[in-house]
């Protein structure tokens, strides 16, 4: 409909946050589980507990948050693999979430940047993440930062009715 | 996939005046950068500002100027307005859409498309724009 405008500006950005990025600690996941549940609409604290246990100050690991004025904004969380499908040692993010009051502020873009440069400084050269086809806010935020389609598909099939297996 | 002529046009004159939203270039300066028919992007071009996504400028020295948001909009926006998504390929016309093998060449297709699809809506034109070579970036602004 060509006469409708979709494409109107954002609301004013918020000020610039300047987000310190730091090291997850044990006491934060409070806050994550709060930014998580909030985007999600699932609350997981075992999860997240769970999460700080296995990723939280780790070697080849990485839980971050942004914190600003005591508060925790925003979180990144992610990992060196190596030869998992006959892939060569790379950096995977697989979670992300900045508090939705702080968006539009950078957050999300200093932590990607944070969790890059830890996992270059670890001998990392290339970062993926994975997303759902419908996920179009994060497709959107990762190839803003430059991520693009790579050398690796997702495949799957259900497992119950319908496959003969 | 291949875009119908308006739509890549339309893609082609967004880009190119999203650029710099300051700048304001005319149907036949845009034409002649891309080997395209004036009169054919003229009327696209006239679809875009109903769509509230470039401005005419009158006067001396008027032209076209980007309007929109290029943060907040996406590649499928600009080819949406045209039409030109197809979303149905799964449905086989005639006696054939009734088959095994065309409802599976059918799910094969739809797979392709909900891949094209949500990568078109995950680039926006700053994405895109953000990842043309420096100096084509650099040349661009001299224009």
């Amino acid at each position: 409909m060509l006469n409708q405008n979709p494409f109107t500006h954002d609301r004013a950005d918020p000020a610039p946050a300047a987000p310190r990025i730091r090291d997850a600690r044990a006491d934060d996941m409070a806050a994550v589980e709060e930014i998580d549940s909030r985007i999600t609409g699932l609350a997981k604290p075992d999860y997240w507990a769970d999460a700080f246990a296995r990723y939280g100050r780790r070697d080849d690991r990485w839980f971050l948050v942004a914190e600003t004025g005591g508060r925790v904004i925003g979180f990144i969380v992610g990992e060196r693999r190596a030869w998992e499908f006959g892939s060569p040692p790379c950096g995977w993010i697989f979670a992300i979430g900045v508090a939705p009051d702080c968006r539009l502020a950078g957050v999300g873009s200093q932590l990607f940047e944070a969790i890059c440069e830890r996992m270059r400084a670890g001998g990392v050269e290339t970062v993926r993440t994975m997303l759902a086809l419908d996920d179009a806010l994060n497709m959107a935020f990762f190839r803003s930062q430059g991520m693009m389609g790579g050398s690796f598909i997702q495949l799957e099939m259900p497992l119950d009715a319908g496959t003969g297996r | 996939m291949k875009l119908q002529k308006a739509t890549l046009f339309a893609l082609f004159s967004v880009l190119e005046l999203a650029r710099d939203p300051e700048r304001q270039m005319s149907a036949a300066e845009i034409a002649d950068i891309y080997g395209i028919s004036v009169n054919h992007l003229a009327k696209v071009l006239r679809d875009l500002g109903r769509a509230g996504l470039v401005e005419a400028v009158r006067g001396v020295g008027g032209g076209y100027r980007f309007c929109g948001n290029a943060r907040r909009t996406s590649l499928y926006d600009v080819i949406d307005l045209f039409g030109d998504i197809v979303t149905d390929a799964s449905e086989m016309p005639g006696p054939a859409g009734e088959t095994d093998i065309a409802r599976a060449l059918g799910r094969v297709l739809t797979e392709i498309d909900e891949i094209a699809v949500a990568t078109l809506k995950s680039i926006s034109l700053a994405t895109l724009l953000k990842s043309l070579p420096r100096p084509e970036r650099r040349l661009a602004a001299t224009h």
